[in-house]
């Protein structure tokens, strides 16, 4: 069983909810990265989806481009994002990990290797937003030999011939798209998510994140209520962003905002 | 290697899935999947449906003002003093450049589609005034995606296309260039994938659109290809296009792909030199890679970020290329090389000065390249330049780098 699988599995049999918050690595700095990852688990974060830098993000909106902006000021590459995880593993070894980026730098660097380095680094899952299903028949083969769970999105207008397929493609979790829209945008309409959500659950055995458009513990509630774990990360990075020049302030902001989330979330539980 | 194209083997690309070989496909977030699956299965409908293709030729005739000239330059020969050259002159076209086709072509796609917010990204500004064009004619909402540095630098454009109706978005993001003014576009599209169509300038983006784009813009190779046959009797011996995105060029190959003696020559903005690493020639000096949902070659570093790019032309400037120009590339059937900005410039210079044609910047690489090619053929043979647009647009940057204010 892969580490997000049983991570999940566990917060089920508790009726808990996961808490997926998502930062971009080497923002604001890369020797900041690994802190901010324990920062989140502290806080209460069962998964940590962590971002890789891309020159040309094109599904998200303007708080993430401004964080690979920062990231790769620094030069922040896919090398040393695996690289960070490997030294947050050193001391957490519960904590699954999840890349998210683009897939040109995973050409870049090549799928074998980069399976290689990931899986040996202790990386969990892969989401790559600009890869379909139906371009992922290199990368498919060479995550399943290392256990590194594929996770694919679902969007609003993905159809139920889709989310069954894209869900045969998936370990670990899919991941909802809450919104027509980039990262960032607009807030959610609760009640066409959770209908939505529903809807998902009954095409897919898997477990469903939703993400995009959870920006406070009411937020995260109200999806939780609906979905095996939310996904917060705009709102964290433009906190990182308000607090980039002092790590401390930036420590107690990212702690102040997760916190009341997870305790939302748990109190659904009871 | 080079692989003899027979009209059958062509039908097989792209295949099912938009691949042109290694390169095309369709990488884009899940929430354009729909869309993008709706497009393609209704474009291949409508490409066998007589009365989709009577609309479009008739709009090709009566507003383009197709076929345009395929002209002879005589003195450009004579100075030359080596093959004939022959201009193909899409600079003629309502609103002076190919673009046109291609819009007329995508706006037809989306009244069929029933949609009515039309959104596009344009670099020189040639493709964003045929949108606003085609959108002011038919009554749509249309928003054009610019780069900051190319709405300063193509302000004549910006312009056009506010008169048009249309508004002009200017992005702030990345390079403030033509990738980034497609990052916005696809940006935009994600957040009104309803009731908005997105009409790419060119032949690159996810499938359908390199399909769809080069078969709207092929009436340029067909015309010529009947032009040439009746003009002369005979197939042109080599074709000569710049290379943006590459849709002129593709316009103008494809219908020749499987006639085996035309040479066909894809011209890349070579910017200060390829070796300083400021042009924009990923054909000639990238790798392959994804961008912009295709696989294609791009200019990027080793980190596959992607990379700054320069041109004197503000139409050229782009990291990427067609998927089908990448393929024909490494099965050998084209040729792609790179002009400079200075021998650009020259080939600007001396198409105004001799033939009284003041081309398109980007056109001006075709020509550079054109004059230096027909110089080492023999008289008997025959070049066509693909003059993909006319000058005016540029006349400001070409005062600009000889110290005049106007
Ligand atoms: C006159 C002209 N030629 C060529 C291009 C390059 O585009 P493509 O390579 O798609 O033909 C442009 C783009 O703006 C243009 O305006």
């Amino acid at each position: 069983m892969s580490r997000i699988e049983a991570v999940l599995k566990n917060l089920k049999s508790e009726s808990r909810k996961a808490l997926i918050p998502y930062i971009t690595a080497g923002d604001p700095a890369p020797d900041q990265t690994v802190a901010l990852m324990h920062t989140l688990v502290r806080a209460g974060a069962d998964i940590i989806e962590l971002g890789v830098p891309f020159s040309d993000p094109m599904a998200d909106g303007p708080v993430i481009q401004l964080a690979c902006e920062r990231a790769l000021k620094h030069g922040t590459s896919l090398r040393q994002v695996i690289a960070m995880v490997r030294e947050f593993r050193e001391t957490d070894t519960d904590t699954p990990v999840v890349l998210m980026g683009y897939l040109n730098p995973m050409e870049a660097m090549g799928y074998e290797a980069f399976a290689d380095a990931a899986a040996d680094a202790g990386v969990d899952g892969v989401l790559t937003v600009d890869l379909p299903p139906e371009e992922a028949d290199q990368v498919a083969p060479l995550f399943a030999e290392r256990q590194l769970d594929p996770i694919f999105l679902l969007a609003p207008t993905t159809t139920d011939e889709r989310i069954r397929a894209i869900s045969e493609h998936s370990s670990g979790y899919v991941y909802y798209v809450s919104i027509k829209g980039v990262t960032g945008s607009a807030s959610i309409n609760v009640e066409e998510v959770a209908s939505k959500v529903a809807h998902v659950h009954e095409l897919t055995a898997l477990p469903v994140g939703v993400g995009f458009g959870i920006r406070d513990a009411k937020t995260a509630a109200a999806v939780g209520r609906v979905s095996d774990g939310v996904i917060v990360g705009s709102v964290l990075v433009d906190t990182i962003a308000r607090n980039q020049a002092d790590p401390e302030a930036l420590n107690q902001a990212l702690t102040d905002l997760l916190h009341p989330m997870r305790e939302a979330l748990d109190s659904l539980a009871q | 290697m080079s692989v003899k194209l027979t009209e059958d083997m062509l039908k097989a690309f792209p295949d099912a899935r938009g691949h042109f070989g290694d390169f095309g496909g369709r990488f884009v977030s899940e929430t354009l999947m729909d869309s993008l699956m709706t497009l393609e299965k209704e474009y291949l409908r409508l490409k066998e449906d007589p009365e989709f293709q009577a609309a479009f030729d008739k709009d090709l005739a009566d507003y383009v003002g197709r076929p345009s000239p395929l002209y002879f330059a005589e003195r450009l020969t004579e100075e030359t003093g080596g093959a004939q050259i022959w201009l193909k002159r899409e600079d003629l076209n309502h609103t002076g450049a190919h673009k046109v086709n291609n819009t007329i072509g995508q706006a037809l796609l989306a009244s069929f589609l029933g949609k009515k917010r039309i959104i596009a990204e344009t670099g020189a500004g040639q493709h964003g005034v045929a949108t606003a064009t085609v959108c002011a004619r038919l009554g749509l909402e249309c928003h054009v995606f610019m780069g900051a540095e190319d709405v300063q630098r193509q302000s004549l454009n910006v312009f056009r296309m506010k008169l048009l109706g249309a508004t002009v978005h200017a992005v702030e993001s990345g390079t403030r260039t033509l990738k980034d003014a497609m990052n916005d576009a696809m940006r935009d599209w994600v957040a009104n994938v309803d009731d908005t169509f997105y009409i790419i300038g060119t032949v690159a983006g996810p499938h359908p659109y390199p399909l769809l784009v080069r078969d709207f813009q092929s009436v340029i190779g067909r015309e010529t290809r009947r032009q040439a046959l009746e003009k002369t009797g005979r197939l042109p011996d080599a074709l000569v296009a710049c290379v943006g995105g590459g849709s002129n060029a593709i316009g103008m190959f494809y219908p020749f792909l499987s006639d085996e003696t035309v040479q066909l020559y894809g011209v890349e903005a070579g910017g200060l030199g390829i070796d300083t690493g400021q042009h924009a020639a990923p054909l000639c000096a990238g790798r392959p890679g994804v961008l912009h949902g295709n696989r294609t070659y791009l200019m990027e570093d080793e980190n596959g970020q992607i990379a700054g790019t320069h041109s004197v032309s503000a139409g050229l400037d782009y990291p990427g290329v067609g998927p089908e120009h990448a393929w024909l590339k490494d099965i050998g059937r084209a040729n792609y090389v790179s002009v400079t900005d200075d021998e650009a410039l020259d080939g600007f210079r001396k198409l105004t000065h001799v033939e009284g044609i003041m081309p398109a910047l980007e056109t001006a690489h075709a020509v550079a390249y054109a004059i230096k090619l027909a110089a080492t053929m023999d008289k008997d043979q025959m070049v066509v330049i693909n003059v993909s647009g006319r000058g005016d647009k540029d006349i400001h940057t070409i005062a600009q780098l000889d110290g005049i204010g106007i």
